[in-house]
């Protein structure tokens, strides 16, 4: 057998590290000539947001195999975090911001963790419930927590107001960036493995020693976490939280786009993110009767989904580059092979 | 064949390994489903590194005996130890982590996985960096995600699976998915490998195949099978010790020779010969 061709660890990393600068650089080319219009500059970044949201929501349902309904709660509470963080400390500017980032990212993982420990304890459907309930428990503390308190704190129905507006496309494209391969490294490594052995079959993981309520938990803290970064990044994008923006509603949208993009591809997840996030602009510049049907359009795209090709889109394929230019040098070089065999037996 | 000692208890052992303590000790142990009793006053020892078997008619409890040791079920009665230490409390992962690997009757593969990344899964207790190394892919990480992969490929060339390793798991024809299996359990490190009906579905070349593997995975690693299985050329040909189990209880305990010349176990198999 001929051997192939395959490319090292080290030139990997830069291969991809290079393309990621590539597409930054690209981004910010756009952007200062003014090719990206600020309106288009603002989807932009809501894709970046949602990126987050379902490449995070991805390890739950995907890579886990768990169906957890509270996805908007953990942003809330990221989204929130970050928003009083910022509002409440002295620093301004882009070093508060990016602290306010990470602590979004820990308390909604510290959430993630009181709530992963009990639902997990749970399957499927009760799964499901248990993480529905606790999304509408944080929308609701959110909204009557300052009467309780008796000051202002979430700011209640009329939001938090004044949130400052650091989100920007380099901020945006760094965090995505940084979760895809935060994700990507966690799940190609014995940690990642026990999540998909978990997955793939309870029973024998255990019997490989795989201690299954911590790996879950690991996972869930993890799809917390970068949930809260989003939310963070969400709250300083409008400047204004409201308690309803993060409804049941918001969770569902984020389900979708991994089960449409195929659950457990990383690929997916931002595929399906970036077109269900244009989609909705792209139908009110159409005309708002249509934008205002588009939940509707969403079922009905899940739906024939399901149908037709229940694994999602991509399934679990998962996008490399590095897999695709090896491919490339090694049907190069089986033709070069077939050649010299052909040359030989003349 | 080696020579059965009796112990100082009812235990047999082989005599290979009747100086040295047993690496698993079953005492009066039983299991009640409700008011079923699956399993009942069980009694075994199994040395370091005989190849014992477990048989007996469909429904007699020996997946369940299986379960009870993996505590898979916590048994009603009685106390496994396990290398003289007592389990009481523990769980699966710990039974696993002290040295008990199995597998299964219906096979439980990781089957949307590598075959590679069975075996890995397997190997990882043996791997100890945490998830921070792993992350930031630390020197540790690469040390270890190399040594792992040249262990499971050595383990997978014990079947000669070690051009599969890329293939996913759940495409394997049915017997290679079986020794898949097999080679996952060894992945654990093991002192007592437990392997459920490991032949089968598979056709008399292969458990011919099999056998000698099971034989020279006990010699090459040092450690003790104990193997359910209704193939009895396997059982006869390869186990020192059998074990026949009905109605959840122990009817038998010898060598092969003795318990095929066993009345209780004719009985047990092919009923009674009918009076007069």
């Amino acid at each position: 057998m001929r051997q192939r061709i395959q490319i090292p660890m080290p030139v990997r990393y830069l291969i991809n590290g290079a393309l990621v600068v590539l597409l930054f650089l690209l981004g910010q080319f756009l952007i200062a000539n003014n090719i990206i219009s600020s309106y288009f500059q603002k989807i932009l970044l809501q894709v970046g947001i949602y990126i987050i949201a379902a490449v995070s929501l991805n390890v739950a349902t995907g890579y886990l195999g768990q169906l957890p309904l509270g996805h908007a709660g953990f942003m809330a509470v990221g989204g929130y975090t970050a928003g009083i963080f910022m509002k409440s400390i002295p620093l301004t500017g882009l070093p508060a911001f990016v602290l306010a980032i990470i602590l979004a990212g820990i308390v909604a993982g510290i959430f993630g963790v009181i709530i992963g420990i009990p639902a997990l304890r749970l399957k499927g459907d009760y799964l499901a419930i248990i993480t529905l309930g606790f999304g509408e428990i944080i929308r609701v503390v959110l909204l009557n927590i300052d009467s309780v308190l008796g000051f202002k704190f979430t700011g209640g129905a009329a939001g938090l107001m004044g949130i400052p507006k650091y989100t920007s496309f380099p901020v945006v494209f760094i965090c995505v960036a940084v979760t895809c391969l935060f994700i990507h490294t966690m799940m190609k490594s014995r940690h990642g493995r026990a999540i998909l052995a978990i997955r793939e079959n309870e029973i024998a993981a255990e019997a490989c020693g795989i201690h299954t309520t911590y790996y879950k938990t690991m996972a869930f803290v993890a799809s917390a976490f970068f949930a809260g970064v989003s939310g963070a990044l969400f709250a300083s994008y409008l400047g204004l939280l409201v308690p309803g923006d993060f409804g049941f509603m918001k969770s569902i949208e984020i389900l979708v786009m991994v089960v449409l993009g195929g659950m457990g591809s990383m690929l997916g997840s931002v595929l399906a993110a970036t077109v269900l996030t244009i989609v909705p602009f792209a139908l009110q510049s159409i005309s708002q009767t249509v934008a205002d049907y588009r939940m509707v359009i969403y079922s009905v795209l899940l739906i024939i989904v399901m149908i037709f090709k229940p694994s999602g889109l991509l399934g679990t394929y998962d996008f490399s580059l590095t897999r695709i230019i090896e491919g490339l040098i090694n049907r190069a070089g089986i033709h070069d092979g077939v050649a010299r065999k052909g040359e030989k037996s003349k | 064949m080696s020579k059965l000692i009796p112990m100082p208890s009812q235990y047999l052992m082989t005599e290979r390994d009747v100086d040295k303590v047993p690496i698993l000790e079953a005492r009066h142990l039983g299991i009640d489903f409700g008011g079923l009793t699956a399993v009942d006053d069980f009694n075994i020892a199994v040395g370091r590194t005989e190849i014992s078997a477990l048989i007996g008619p469909n429904g007699a409890g020996k997946t369940t005996v299986f379960n009870l040791l993996t505590k898979v079920y916590h048994p009603t009665r009685g106390t496994i130890l396990l290398d003289t230490k007592d389990t009481a409390g523990m769980n699966t992962v710990q039974i696993n982590q002290a040295g008990v690997a199995r597998t299964f009757q219906n096979i439980r593969l990781f089957k949307d996985l590598t075959v590679l990344d069975n075996v890995l899964i397997g190997l990882h207790n043996s791997m100890n960096c945490h998830l921070g190394e792993s992350i930031l892919r630390l020197p540790r990480y690469w040390k270890q995600e190399k040594e792992a992969k040249e262990r499971a490929l050595e383990l997978l060339s014990i079947f000669q699976m070690q051009d599969l390793a890329k293939y996913q798991a759940g495409a394997l024809p049915y017997g290679a998915q079986r020794r898949l299996e097999i080679v996952r359990a060894l992945g654990t490190n093991p002192k007592l490998l437990l392997l459920d009906e490991p032949a089968a579905g598979m056709n008399p070349s292969e458990t011919a195949g099999l056998m000698e593997n099971i034989r020279k995975i006990r010699d090459s690693f040092h450690i003790a099978i104990m193997l359910i299985e209704h193939d009895m050329n396997l059982v006869m040909g390869i186990c020192e010790v059998i074990a026949v189990l009905n109605y959840g209880k122990i009817i038998a305990k010898g060598t092969p020779e003795e318990i095929q010349a066993n009345p209780a176990v004719i009985e047990a198999y092919l009923g009674k010969k009918k009076e007069g």
